[in-house]
């Protein structure tokens, strides 16, 4: 078990150190620093004086070693477009995607659950088969366009939702939060469905599944056998079954919507890190795109290693083969 | 799908002769014609590959040439409405571009990059299977770690950072011709894992038989062997990789030009019209992006449940 978390964490840590070094390339080989800095005008001597004082002279094993240094305290550079440190803008704009993401995800167990469940018990169903129709368009429609039909619908025609911005925002401490404020949920709601829609699809098909299944096994007969109440058969013992490899899709999924909020960022102007993003690629910011690039991987490996460790935590068959490996 | 169940035909007694008569008689043209979903399906897409093709007998104008917009036809709504105006079916933008002409001139950029993005990917993963499975050890590891890593990032995060590292090597201001390369080598480099994965897989279990043994007995290069005698086997996987692969990248490239990071307005692709569109949607025109948003659901759609169907119609345990 030590022996698998070890190894596994290592693995993470070549993983982080690899894209380290891919983000370590765009920074220092993509775009010339120095002529972000410069105007026309500098002389060669003056350019080469800045080169010198932004030791970009030295070895490039030594630039590594401090551009590794400096991310591992969070100091990513300079934005080209904002003058700005990339970790404060970073931060800035951190919890308006945090709580974008969240909400998407809250919103995609929630209802792919409930939808799920309705489309196992009651197949044949006008709603049931509806859902499924859904689902096929969640799966087939790129997010943009979901996005432009909602503000089409609920901000062009019917006037109800806000079709840009996080409304009014509340500052606790260094963390600034839409979910206190009316305004806040109202601008929420449409970013969090179409964000969320496609894991909402996903988890749907894997409740509807994984019900059918389950309702086929033994131990299901055996209680409806016993007499127990449907109600206390399909949900105290059904779902209870499913909801392992829904949290653990969910859990895993939640990295990629981190990474697809930079469309429904976009379609909304939704003023979190993704719209960053964008912008950086749009005007070629490589700090800012690096950065990114660094944060989120940092978050999909810290996700797949708690799952992983989890997994074996919970389910001893798979600790004993990759022990003896290693 | 329920053409999954289907009984077994009895046999022909004459023979088909010809590919074409072979073809007619296979298996796959068999559930094809089962399934009524897949030939509309079929029927659509084929449609769609049509119109991009002879797009410019199509349109009414040239979409691309400034000398034949005239600013007097801007923003005309749709033919069917009280304010429509003949020849523009789907109404006009606001450089009174014909919304029709600019979707046919937008599919045929937007199916010509998928394409080329698919056959790239494919090229890419399909040799780098080829030579992970084959030879093995190192070169094996060292392929497949990378293909573990770029598979927890999503393609539109790694087609948006390959675009925005070309911008800054070639500079931001790109003409059009080049940018659509940067565009098909940045799907090409978000979609090559699943085809390395596959091909690798199907190598490590063709490369134990026989008549691989057989081949470099008498002495065949290594890479004839991949070629001509491994490869053909592992192509039968590789065709429903592509056509799923075919509409996420039409999907990327669309987001990529709808995030502003794609095509340039003056040559659009659905994507690029989309987001140009999106801009006017609060005026009240809405024909601007209904229309290209409507043909690139379409475009998606009909080619994911071909995909769909080929998946099954290809899987033995199905049959």
């Amino acid at each position: 078990m030590l022996a698998f978390t070890l190894r596994r964490f290592l693995q993470a840590i070549g993983v982080m150190l690899a894209v380290g070094v891919i983000a370590f390339a765009m920074f220092r080989f993509a775009g010339d620093p120095v002529n972000q800095i410069v105007s026309i005008d500098t002389s060669a001597a003056q350019r080469a004086e800045i080169r010198h004082s932004l030791g970009l002279d030295d070895p490039v094993l030594v630039q590594f070693g401090r551009y590794f240094i400096n991310a591992l305290q969070f100091k990513f550079g300079v934005s080209y477009q904002f003058r700005l440190p990339v970790s404060s803008l970073l931060a800035e704009r951190l919890p308006a995607t945090l709580e974008l993401a969240i909400c998407a995800t809250l919103f995609a167990m929630v209802a792919g659950i409930l939808m799920g469940v309705y489309s196992a018990l009651r197949r044949d169903t006008i709603l049931a088969r509806l859902f499924q129709a859904v689902s096929l368009i969640g799966i087939s429609l790129p997010t943009f366009l979901i996005g432009i039909l909602l503000i089409y619908l609920f901000a062009v025609t019917l006037g109800w939702l806000p079709s840009f911005g996080r409304g009014e925002v509340v500052k606790l401490g260094w963390w600034s939060t839409g979910l206190l404020t009316v305004s806040g949920w109202k601008a929420i709601i449409m970013p969090a469905i179409t964000l969320g829609l496609f894991q909402m699809t996903l988890i749907m098909r894997l409740v509807r599944a994984e019900m059918l299944e389950v309702l086929r096994t033994d131990y299901i007969r055996f209680a409806r056998a016993r007499g127990l109440t449907t109600r206390a058969i399909h949900f105290g013992h059904a779902l209870k079954n499913t909801l392992v490899p829904v949290i653990t899709v969910a859990g895993l999924q939640f990295g990629s919507v981190i990474a697809f909020s930079i469309i429904t960022e976009t379609v909304f102007q939704w003023p979190g890190m993704g719209l960053l993003f964008v912008q950086a690629v749009q005007n070629v910011d490589i700090p800012i795109m690096a950065a990114y690039l660094l944060m989120v991987s940092l978050i999909f490996v810290t996700i797949n290693l708690v799952v992983d460790i989890l997994y074996t935590v919970v389910d001893p068959r798979l600790r004993s083969p990759v022990g003896r490996a290693a | 799908m329920s053409d999954a169940v289907v009984p077994h035909r009895s046999e022909d007694h004459h023979a088909p002769t010809g590919w074409f008569k072979r073809a007619l008689d296979s298996d796959i043209f068999y559930s094809f014609r089962r399934s009524r979903l897949t030939m509309v399906a079929a029927a659509i897409t084929l449609t769609f590959f049509l119109l991009a093709i002879f797009a410019s007998w199509l349109a009414v104008q040239n979409p691309f040439d400034p000398a034949q917009l005239q600013l007097i036809n801007s923003r005309i709504a749709p033919l069917w409405t009280a304010d429509g105006q003949s020849p523009f079916l789907l109404g006009t933008d606001e450089q009174g571009r014909d919304v029709l002409s600019a979707i046919l001139y937008g599919l045929r950029i937007s199916l010509a990059v998928g394409i080329a993005g698919v056959v790239f990917a494919g090229a890419l993963g399909i040799a780098l299977g080829l030579i992970a499975g084959y030879f093995g050890g190192v070169v094996d590891s060292v392929i497949m770690r990378i293909a573990d890593v770029q598979l927890t990032f999503p393609a539109i995060l790694i087609a948006l950072l390959v675009n925005g590292v070309a911008k800054s090597l070639l500079g931001n201001r790109l003409d059009e011709m080049s940018t659509l390369g940067v565009l098909i080598i940045a799907i090409g480099l978000s979609f090559w894992v699943q085809y390395a994965r596959t091909v690798r897989g199907s190598v490590m279990v063709e490369k134990n038989k026989d008549y691989v043994a057989a081949a470099q007995l008498i002495g065949l290069p290594a890479p004839k062997i991949m070629l001509r005698h491994v490869l053909p086997n592992t192509m039968g996987p590789i065709l429903v990789i592509a056509t799923i692969n075919l509409a996420l990248a039409i999907i990327t490239e669309a987001t990529l030009s709808f995030l502003g990071a794609g095509m340039p307005d003056t040559m659009p692709s659905l994507g690029t019209l989309i987001r140009i569109g999106n801009n006017y949607l609060f005026a009240g025109e809405w024909w601007i992006v209904a229309f290209p948003g409507i043909a690139l659901a379409g475009l998606i759609l009909s080619i994911n449940l071909l995909g769909d169907w080929l998946r099954d119609a290809l899987n033995p345990k199905l049959r």
